[in-house]
């Protein structure tokens, strides 16, 4: 007798999938490949090189590394390191130390308070985009803000925090934006922990930081990895503070996803675009790498 | 070591009274045993003398040192969790010699002593495993070792043989009943298994609704009742409960069915207490019944329901009215019993409650 496919065999199962990878291939696969020929091109939206464009070599990726200009003001290195302390600021000692703050704060407790730092958190997280840039722009503006008005109330001056901290002021920004995640993330780790844990140490008279770094911390450092490279990756890729300074006041916030924008879409110059793109797509994968690589061996050590 | 006093303990979690004006004391090196159902509060009462949770009512001391709001770590106590625990990511010397640490014992001392301790309940040789990768058992014994460390003044217990197979936890019971002996330490048992509280402890305090029903020695708890509730949750079978009335001056007691019990002699037992005789409950163990297939002075009759086997004994269950009574028989061969029986009660082990359950005496 012959033996028919059963339901979960490959075969039937590739026939299944056949449609997904199809619109995957088409808009994902299919872009990936175009951009990367596109970044050894010059490329652009008009002109001749838009009809003909012309293979150039590496002459993107040299102008990109061009070490004499780079650290200036609009330059890639200079969006590296406005990245690079963005990064540092708004998601490691950001997001994450408010994260593991507000978990541990709340750990075990019930009522109000915790539902309302969860509640407004969460909000802060899944409001659209645009509202919230408009909503912060209310905020932070120089006259009329809300933060402003309180501030000369009590005596303490109108910075115009967009122009004066611009990069502090899109830090903080980030760390309201998106401390959501590493809160749910934290607590739902630390809602795994047996109480007992706690409790015995309280019994033996540990001291709260002591709990802290001898049974949470070690207990929780899955999670804290896990969470340190998830935000760290949509941190570098975030776009969100564009609307808030439009890469401004003179490049002090342009971050490389800006920075590509910018390249790609103001002068659409799609040739350099594209070696910026390809540029960070290695970053991110290295990032992702490292991801995969910290977490193989933490389940290997547990 | 040293004594504890609960004097008028509450603790409500809200609408739940989950302790109901306990008052119990622990003396100097006895080892009391907190049994009842589930929800009866008895966690709480032990978390409570913890300072795991902090009373609404009441006085806490340990020792001569009023305790009822300091944290656990002023408490010198030791305790052993049902879970026991152990930090996963720990060996168990460290998890043994936590509370060392904490204390601020340099590490040669620490791993002297935890390899004292240790060597003691037969782990030694596992100390620098991880609590994964040693057994059900030894993971207990790693529990109680962390508890021995250190020279607390009271140990504590949660259920701490719960998460045990059956085989297991009879060993683990001898293994601590052996240790009390031996290191003779003030402790309170919380454990909802009664013949762990029975094995175990000097003294036994059973609770419902978050009030003690019966505190005394586990014998007297289970051979004089003090009330229905007790009556009913201690001993496998436990007493039979029969509804009744009592007319003490006739000297008999009525059950249902016109059934008629002598009690002339007993007058003077009961007279005293009995004031109405309706709403009693009459209690009985199943092992203070002779049963017989013809009929004797002073029994009452009865139809056998079922025979069980429990190897070394028999349990016969019978039907007096609506009620069954249970009857063990200690003896090799099955019991050879016609389908009517007569009953006869140990007047000295029978025991009448009045209509809110409470022992008449």
């Amino acid at each position: 007798m012959e033996k028919r496919p059963g339901v979960f065999s490959g075969k039937v199962g590739l026939t299944f999938l056949t449609p997904a990878l199809f619109f995957v291939a088409i808009f994902l696969i299919l872009p990936f490949f175009w951009i990367f020929y596109l970044s050894f091109t010059n490329r652009t939206l008009t002109g001749v090189t838009a009809a003909n464009p012309q293979f150039v070599g590496l002459e993107n990726y040299q102008r990109l590394f061009d070490f004499d200009q780079w650290m200036r003001y609009g330059q890639f290195g200079n969006a590296l390191k406005i990245t690079f302390q963005f990064v540092l600021g708004s998601a490691l000692l950001g997001q994450a130390v408010v994260g593991l703050t507000v978990a541990w704060a709340f750990y075990r407790r019930k009522g109000l308070l915790r539902e309302t730092v969860f509640t407004l958190a969460v909000l802060a997280w899944i409001i659209p985009e645009v509202v919230v840039a408009f909503a912060w722009s209310a905020f932070l503006d120089v006259d009329r803000g809300t933060l402003n008005t309180i501030l000369s109330a009590v005596g303490l001056g109108q910075p115009d925090w967009l122009f004066d901290y611009p990069l502090l002021t899109i830090i903080i920004f980030n760390t309201w934006r998106g401390s959501a995640f590493s809160i749910l993330l934290f607590s739902s780790a630390l809602e795994t922990i047996p109480p007992s844990y706690v409790e015995t140490a309280d019994v033996v008279g540990a001291s709260a930081w002591r709990k802290f770094r001898d049974i949470i911390f070690p207990l929780m450092r899955g999670h804290i990895l896990t969470d340190l490279i998830l935000i760290t990756l949509w941190t570098f890729n975030v776009f969100t503070p564009f609307l808030l300074t439009g890469g401004g006041p003179t490049f002090r916030t342009e971050l490389v996803s800006i920075y590509t924008y910018r390249t790609a879409f103001k002068f659409f110059e799609f040739g350099r675009g594209g070696a910026i793109a390809v540029v960070m797509m290695l970053i991110n994968f290295m990032l992702a790498m490292g991801y995969l690589i910290a977490l193989r061996r933490q389940k290997a050590v547990s | 070591m040293a004594k504890i006093q609960l004097e008028n303990i509450t603790k409500k979690f809200g609408e739940l009274t989950a302790v109901n004006d306990v008052s119990l004391e622990v003396s100097d090196g006895e080892f009391v045993a907190l049994l009842g159902p589930s929800g009866c509060g008895k966690t709480t009462t032990l978390r409570l003398i913890a300072g795991l949770e902090v009373p609404n009512e009441g006085r806490i001391l340990i020792g001569d040192k009023e305790v009822t709001k300091l944290p656990p770590r002023e408490r010198d106590i030791a305790m052993v969790f049902q879970d026991y625990a152990l930090y996963p990511h720990m060996t168990l010397l460290d998890n043994i010699g936590y509370p060392l640490k904490v204390r601020g014992v340099a590490k040669p001392d620490m791993t002297a002593r935890v390899t004292e301790v240790a060597t003691e309940l037969q782990i030694g040789d596992l100390l620098e495993r991880r609590p994964g990768q040693v057994s059900g058992g030894q993971q207990q014994r790693a529990s109680v070792a962390r508890a021995l460390v250190h020279q607390a003044q009271v140990f504590l217990f949660d259920e701490p043989l719960s998460n045990l197979d059956a085989k297991l936890r009879l060993e683990a019971r001898a293994f601590l009943k052996h240790l009390q002996q031996e290191v003779g330490v003030t402790a309170v048992y919380v454990t909802h298994d009664q013949a762990e509280a029975m094995a175990l402890a000097d003294r036994i305090a059973v609770m419902n609704y978050g009030r003690v029903m019966q505190l005394g020695h586990p014998l007297d708890v289970y051979r004089r009742p003090a009330n229905t509730f007790v009556a009913a949750f201690i001993g496998s079978p436990p007493m039979n409960l029969l509804p009744c009335e009592v007319d003490i001056n006739a000297g008999k007691i009525l059950f249902e069915g016109d059934r008629v019990l002598d009690i002339a002699s007993y007058r003077e037992r009961w007279g005293g207490v009995l004031k109405n005789g309706r709403d009693i409950t009459l209690g009985v163990r199943p092992e203070n019944i002779a049963i017989s297939s013809t009929e004797v002075p002073g029994s009452i009759p009865s139809r056998v329901y079922v025979i069980q086997p429990l190897g070394g004994e028999w349990l016969v269950v019978t039907q007096v009215g609506g009620e069954l009574v249970s009857v063990r028989l200690f003896q090799d061969e099955a019991p050879e019993l016609s389908e009517n029986v007569w009953l006869k009660f140990d007047l000295d082990r029978t025991f009448l409650y009045d209509k809110n359950g409470d022992l008449l005496q």
